[in-house]
């Protein structure tokens, strides 16, 4: 048997394709049917795309890095659920392009952040942590407050998103634009326009400065609305088509 | 000896690269005219510059006639390689001190835009030595070892020159990119889609070369370190252009949305961050083992049966592993499986490599004694077996249930990069900076001594820091008190990693130390300078005469 392996020795071409054929398989093996088993993720309730306002702060999220430290992913294991909450399920990713589960906690678990501080103690710990938190060792992020948001491709985000596969609407579409600025007022003339577009999103002024739309009114949005979507009075997670 | 004569004339390589460039230049010029992007716009002007500085050192050098001898090896690439190596080795090596000083000492963060953030220098520092210093690393030591073991020079021409310096334009790309936040965020594959897309350039473009090469040997056998480099370049480029599938928000901006999303997102991107483990930094390492240990020692490799049974199981077993990052997740429990006994099958070819690269000393171990490149060679083999048995460990659904999102798997992964790939790779370049300079030795055997053990403590205070913080964090966060609630809040947790990250924050440093001695020794023997008082001899009868296999 190992005789023969001298034909692959002797032919490069064969060699590179023997090559290609070997480190195929795996992949295809494992990552190709969560594409198409259908229950890879459960069928929950509450689940809808971000607002253009949520994605923008989820596009700070991921420019800042904060992945490389802070887990979007909560294990069913005892500790992590009483820590954190309910487990994280498949679904809640569905319309993450990319995802954002990380690989290590230098600092918590985000995945059910959401609605667990106010808004003014995520602005006090965004622009110097140690003063909320004393032993934190995150970096600090007081520039966001002076940053706008750039708000002349909000559309072409969401076309894009729908290309990869989020369900925007038209009507979301259309709306891009004017919805970045509708949820930071909760006066603004299409506020009901907004919550049928985008059920359960938070409106108001996220960074204290009503004045302008800056990407601490976008990351804060963003952290507000983590793990709060889906509905776990209503999920069985034992329900059969739950079980993966 | 004969000069070689210069090449009469533009040849097809010349021609192709200098229409590929203009074309490039001309691109770069309208993109970089029709962006509003801030962030492109700077981007396009270092491509465009580096395009057209590539055009003008082409007409310079095309006029005056390159040489393309084919009857002399393609040396000038190595030394290039060679100094881009070390260049990139020792700015990755900072970049992970400071950073590890920033987790220890916040205050480091520097406050005010954010560019020198944490989050942004993080993957400048694993990029810089995963992908600069590992890939100038298995460049130079792929276009050595497969010009030596085919007895041909490098096929291409003036385009492994584009190679080499398209590949360091990536790296200039990518790392700025980080500085000022662009990035996709997938961990090991953070540069943005026009990035990803002239890396494909680049890279398929180093495949044609080194499977040039490879078709116009002049020996019967591909030597088995080519093999491996193989592998490590076509399965590279696979990993890479799956994992960056993604949207562009516009064709004039930054920013794009990665093709999928979520649970299938999650195991695309560790079926490449595992491999990039697999291919990049182990393929392509063993590549460099199978050549230079065996060359240093003087000694044939151990097992010819045992090399191809562990190649061919290597690399097929590898591409499974990937779930082993993603155990408990959402990901379906069938693949978690999959990746976990594919991880602990994987412990055995790794080791078959240890042991062939082991054994090839075999009546060569008084070498250990007397050659200090001989013994960093082989403690990297050693390391590496080391990382290869905690690997499978940790991949064990129950272990990993503590280890994840742990330090400890910071300091897994340092024992296999710094242990493993670094010494590996300071190894080949201690044999090869004589090789090809010509220079009868080393400038001081004595300062690779001390470059080996001040990098070995460094690697000790490392992994056993990493360990302790790691496995007590994780223990930690899952202690409860006699009530039955949490023990710890996070952040006290947080509070107790702090002595640990100062050790381990020295433990970098005195490997960034060793590094600078190996570049200053690198620099004396380039310039043909002999350290005059030498505690270690000189035992060795230099291997640059002998032909190769």
């Amino acid at each position: 048997m190992l005789e023969k392996h001298e034909v692959l020795e002797k032919n490069s071409i064969l060699l590179t394709i023997g090559i290609l054929i070997v480190v195929s398989i795996g992949g295809l093996v494992e990552i190709a049917p969560l594409f198409y088993i259908e229950n890879t993720i459960e069928k929950v309730k509450g689940m809808r795309p971000y607002t253009p306002l949520e994605q923008f702060g989820r596009n700070v999220y991921t420019r800042e890095g904060c992945y490389l430290c802070h887990s979007q992913m909560i294990r069913p294991l005892r500790d992590e659920v009483e820590r954190y909450g309910h487990y994280s399920l498949a679904a809640e990713s569905m319309y993450d392009h990319p995802f954002q589960w990380g690989s290590k906690r230098t600092g918590p678990d985000l995945a059910r952040v959401g609605d667990k501080y106010s808004d003014e103690w995520h602005r006090a710990h965004l622009k110097n942590p140690r003063s909320v938190v004393p032993e934190s060792v995150m970096p600090t992020y007081a520039f966001l407050s002076d940053n706008m948001l750039d708000d002349r491709l909000v559309a072409d985000h969401l076309k894009a998103l729908r290309i990869v596969g989020v369900p925007y609407t038209d009507e979301q579409i259309a709306a891009a634009k004017s919805d970045l600025v509708t949820q930071l007022d909760e006066f603004a003339d299409d506020y009901d326009g907004f919550v049928a577009r985008y059920p359960n999103a938070a409106i108001r002024d996220f960074d204290g400065d009503p004045e302008h739309a800056t990407e601490m009114d976008a990351l804060i949005a963003y952290l507000q609305m983590l793990g709060t979507l889906v509905d776990f009075d209503q999920y069985e997670a034992l329900a059969d088509e739950n079980l993966r | 000896m004969e000069k070689s004569m210069p090449r009469k004339g533009m040849g097809l390589d010349v021609l192709t690269l200098a229409v590929v460039l203009i074309v490039l230049s001309v691109l770069g010029l309208l993109w970089s005219a029709g962006t509003q992007d801030p962030l492109l716009q700077i981007h396009t002007w270092i491509m465009t510059g580096a395009f057209v500085l590539g055009l003008i050192a082409l007409a310079m050098k095309g006029f005056a006639g390159l040489d393309n001898d084919q009857s002399r090896y393609n040396e000038g690439i190595i030394k290039a390689g060679i100094i881009a190596t070390m260049f990139w080795g020792i700015v990755g090596f900072l970049v992970g001190v400071i950073i590890a000083f920033q987790l220890a000492f916040p205050a480091l963060n520097i406050e005010g835009i954010g560019w020198l953030n944490f989050g942004r220098l993080r993957p400048i520092h694993t990029s810089a030595v995963i992908f600069a210093f590992g890939g100038n690393a298995l460049m130079v030591t792929s276009f050595y070892v497969v010009q030596r073991t085919n007895r041909a020079r490098l096929a291409g021409g003036v385009w492994t020159w584009f190679v080499f310096w398209g590949y360091q334009l990536f790296i200039l790309l990518a790392a700025s990119g980080y500085i000022m936040g662009v990035t996709q965020s997938r961990e090991y594959a953070e540069p943005e889609w026009y990035v990803d897309i002239w890396l494909t350039v680049v890279w398929v473009s180093y495949l044609l070369v080194f499977l040039g090469t490879l078709m116009k040997r002049k020996q019967a056998h591909i030597y088995v370190a080519n093999w491996f480099y193989l592998a490590f370049i076509v399965t590279v480029a696979m990993l890479h252009i799956v994992n960056n599938l993604a949207m562009p928000v516009t064709l004039y901006g930054i920013k794009s949305y990665s093709a999928f999303s979520g649970v299938q997102d999650a195991l695309t991107q560790w079926w490449y961050g595992h491999n990039a483990v697999g291919f990049f930094l182990t393929a392509g390492f063993l590549g460099i083992m199978y050549y230079f240990v065996p060359k240093r020692a003087e000694r044939p490799i151990y097992s010819y049966r045992l090399s191809i049974i562990h190649f061919w199981a290597l690399i097929f077993t590898y591409i499974w592993a990937g779930p082993h990052h993603l155990h408990y997740t959402a990901l379906p429990e069938w693949t978690q499986t999959l990746g976990m006994v594919f991880s602990i099958v994987l412990w055995m070819p790794s080791w078959g490599g240890m042991i062939n690269g082991l054994m090839t000393l075999s009546g060569a171990w008084d070498k250990l004694r007397t050659d200090p490149v001989m013994r960093m060679l082989v403690v990297s083999v050693a390391f590496y077996g080391m990382s290869t048995f905690e690997g499978p460990v940790m991949a064990i659904r129950s272990v990993n249930s503590l280890s994840h999102y742990t330090d400890w798997t910071i300091g897994h992964v340092h024992s296999g990069t710094l242990g493993w790939v670094g010494f590996v790779t300071f190894g080949a370049i201690y044999c090869l900076v004589p090789w090809v300079w010509k220079r009868k030795r080393l400038y001081s055997n004595d300062m690779v001594e001390w470059h080996f053990w001040i990098a070995t403590i460094g690697i000790v205070f490392y992994i056993t820091s990493m360990w302790v913080s790691g496995i007590m964090q994780g223990l930690m966060w899952r202690a409860y008190n006699s009530f039955g609630f949490l023990e710890y809040s996070f952040v006290e947790t947080v509070e107790a990693m702090h002595p640990y990250y100062i050790i381990r924050a020295t433990g970098g440093l005195l490997y960034l130390t060793g590094a600078l001695i190996m570049a200053y020794n690198i620099w004396r023997t380039i310039r043909g300078d002999v350290r005059k008082v030498e505690s270690v001899p000189e035992a060795e009868p230099l291997a640059a005469a002998i032909p190769a296999e």
